[in-house]
């Protein structure tokens, strides 16, 4: 009986097609903008990827990695005198005004690194050299400052090209590829001493302090040792980036803001799902009848039911999370917006889709158990 | 034609037995009493026509034999088993296979092709699909619709349709056939073929067929003929009283 069942539904043209589409319409909005969401929430942390570093010390008040709070100079060295800590290193972290070669200013994620070890230095370098960062006045770029910058010259910023950061020349020395950041500012790159130049002066200059620890000890442990040992806040990067997404659920309206439309495209599947198959067992009431009346049990036109609800949502579901992957590639060249599909998020998505068919089919499945055989004799 | 699965070893039980059988629709004000306590008998190997004015509860009766309405009090025996207290489930069950049903309007399912709505009945009773089919084409052949085995009901004529909805309530033998007015949505010529049909059905031992009509032109067929009134029994008839009856109201 299935497959006379699948043939009723196919049948009907019209209400087929509405089905499969609002369930696609509703799978690819919930898969979609969960995954901007989710990227989103990656470009919060990318400084952790792009500033490769097993261990984060801030200042205790600070939870996330995008905020700083001024340490003191002497905390690198109490970093590094804690018991398990292979090195530690100063890093400046700060926005920036720069100025492009055609006048107009643009704000710059500036990022200082220890010159004698570039610890935190970023990881793919497209053109030059970082060693010679620890040459005066010199700035490693990344791929989105060379474009920025160079919007006056009518190309992107080369090496030995110069501009201005707060009023302070900077020759480019060397161009790397970094992932991109929440703020959106593109990130310069200049030894520690040297951003400290840039940067407007201040009293107290370190935002944070990047560590490894001995081999044989874990991340962990040498954070806690560091922690415990100094007062200051040690992060291990998953423990960052799980700090950092919670701040951001916490503080920002943006998860609320992606929960809403990802709620929405939920209602609005079960909204055309739901109206369109019951109006389908409406429609077929007549038949139901006759097939209740020929001697079909509940149980069969139940079954019946939930299989048509299934497949049209199996196939929207398919076609949502096609059309969702054709997006992720679609954006994935230029990385805007930004996009991240997870196996969790499809899984949630499959569940999400299968509970609206499923209602969808208990609408019908209610009306047709109390349908009473004897109907189809009635004119 | 088609002979019933499973012959009574009795065959002078009665296909339907109705004993004192009320039943009633609504409550309060709009209660109607459709069937006053009414007692109607069925042979097997017979053609039975009941018949009466509109609103007299002849689909209510029929209703009640076919096992698709519960029913106040009274008695309903089928080929000897009482469905007094059965289970829902065992009714539907004891449907699926002992009754045949054809209806006014067809209800055919007009998204499925001819074999596939005919073997519906084959496959609730689990018959294999390959089977069901084969089995459904050569019966469609043998009503001449041979060669409109994959058409829809609605490319068809009203005469078609219905000889389509025969095959359907014919394909797996059941023993009692339940028809409300299967002619009259067909003109004169096409409902004596149909009666035709159905006569011929009615002939398979241990079979009966129980049809209720308004058709005066349909009174020929019967072997046997109930006259309603008012949810109760006015008469009776076969035999010569059954042809007087027919002259009359022809
Ligand atoms: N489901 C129902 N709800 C309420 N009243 C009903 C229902 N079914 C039948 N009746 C009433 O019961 C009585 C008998 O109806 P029934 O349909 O059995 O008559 P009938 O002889 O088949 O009439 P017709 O020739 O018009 O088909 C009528 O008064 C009808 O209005
Ligand atoms: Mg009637």
């Amino acid at each position: 009986m299935f497959h006379l069942a699948l043939r009723m539904l196919l049948g009907d043209r019209a209400k087929y097609i509405m089905l499969v589409g609002g369930l696609t319409f509703s799978a690819l909005l919930m898969t979609q903008q969960n995954g901007v969401f989710q990227g989103l929430l990656a470009w919060t942390t990318s400084h952790m990827r792009n500033m490769r570093a097993s261990i984060w010390v801030v200042d205790s008040r600070v939870e996330q990695v995008n905020e700083t709070k001024a340490l003191r100079d002497t905390d690198v060295n109490r970093v590094r005198s804690v018991a398990g800590v292979d090195f530690a290193m100063p890093l400046f972290q700060g926005v920036l005004k720069a100025r492009a070669a055609e006048g107009s200013e643009k704000l710059i994620q500036m990022i200082g690194i220890h010159a004698g070890t570039l610890f935190g230095r970023p990881t793919k370098v497209l053109e030059g050299e970082l060693e010679q960062l620890r040459m005066a006045n010199t700035v490693a770029i990344d791929e989105l400052a060379a474009e920025r910058l160079g919007s006056g010259v009518g190309r992107p910023l080369r090496i030995g090209d110069n501009f201005e950061i707060n009023d302070r020349e900077a020759r480019v020395v060397a161009i790397c590829r970094t992932e991109r950041h929440f703020f959106g500012y593109p990130y310069v790159f200049a030894s520690y001493d040297q951003a400290l130049q840039f940067a407007p002066r201040q009293r107290k200059m370190l935002s944070m302090i990047l560590a490894e620890p001995r081999p044989g000890m874990t991340p962990e442990e040498v954070a806690r040792n560091i922690q415990a040992e100094t007062g200051l806040a040690a992060y291990t990067v998953p423990q960052f980036e799980k700090s950092t997404i919670s701040w951001i659920w916490r503080n920002t309206g943006i998860p609320a803001s992606f929960m809403t439309t990802i709620i929405l495209g939920f209602i609005v599947g079960i909204a055309i799902a739901g109206q369109t198959f019951y109006s389908f067992v409406l429609e077929n009431l007549r038949h139901l009848g006759a097939l209740k009346a020929m001697g079909a049990s509940n149980g069969l036109l139940s079954a019946m039911l939930l299989f048509q609800a299934m497949t049209v949502g199996i196939i929207g579901y398919g076609m949502g999370l096609g059309l969702t992957a054709l997006f992720g590639f679609a954006v994935a060249e230029n990385g805007q917006p930004p996009f991240k599909l997870q196996p969790e998020a499809i899984l949630r998505t499959f569940a999400a889709i299968l509970l609206i068919s499923g209602l969808a089919a208990l609408l019908g499945i209610r009306k047709v158990a109390k349908l009473e055989p004897a109907v189809v004799f009635r004119g | 034609m088609n002979s019933p699965a499973e012959n009574s070893p009795d065959s002078s039980v009665p296909a339907v037995a109705l004993r004192g059988v009320v039943k009633a629709f609504g409550t309060g004000d709009a209660r109607t009493v459709a069937l006053k306590g009414t007692d109607f008998t069925a042979s097997q190997g017979e053609l039975h026509l009941v018949v009466g004015p509109s609103g007299c509860g002849k689909t209510t009766l029929l209703s009640v034999a076919a096992g698709t309405l519960d029913w106040e009090s009274g008695t309903v025996d089928v080929f000897g088993t009482r469905l007094n207290g059965m289970p829902r489930s065992r009714v539907t069950a004891f449907r699926r296979k002992n009754v045949g049903f054809i209806f006014q309007q067809f209800n055919l399912i007009p998204t499925l092709d001819l074999v596939e709505n005919v073997s519906v009945p084959l496959l609730l009773n689990d018959v294999r699909r390959r089977e069901a089919e084969e089995k459904s084409a050569a019966l469609l052949q043998q009503l001449g619709l041979g060669g409109k085995e994959r058409k829809r009901p609605t490319q068809l004529s009203g005469g078609q349709q219905q000889r389509v909805a025969i095959a359907r309530a014919l394909i797996h033998e059941p023993r009692l056939l339940i028809a409300d007015e299967p002619t009259s949505a067909l003109d004169r010529e096409t409902g004596h073929q149909i009666m035709d049909i159905l006569a011929q059905a009615a002939r398979a031992p241990g079979r009966s067929v129980i049809i209720v009509t308004h058709d005066p032109r349909t009174y020929r067929y019967a072997d046997r003929l109930t006259d309603m009134e008012d949810g109760g029994i006015a008469g009776v008839y076969h035999g010569q009283a059954l042809r007087d009856f027919v002259s009359i109201h022809h």
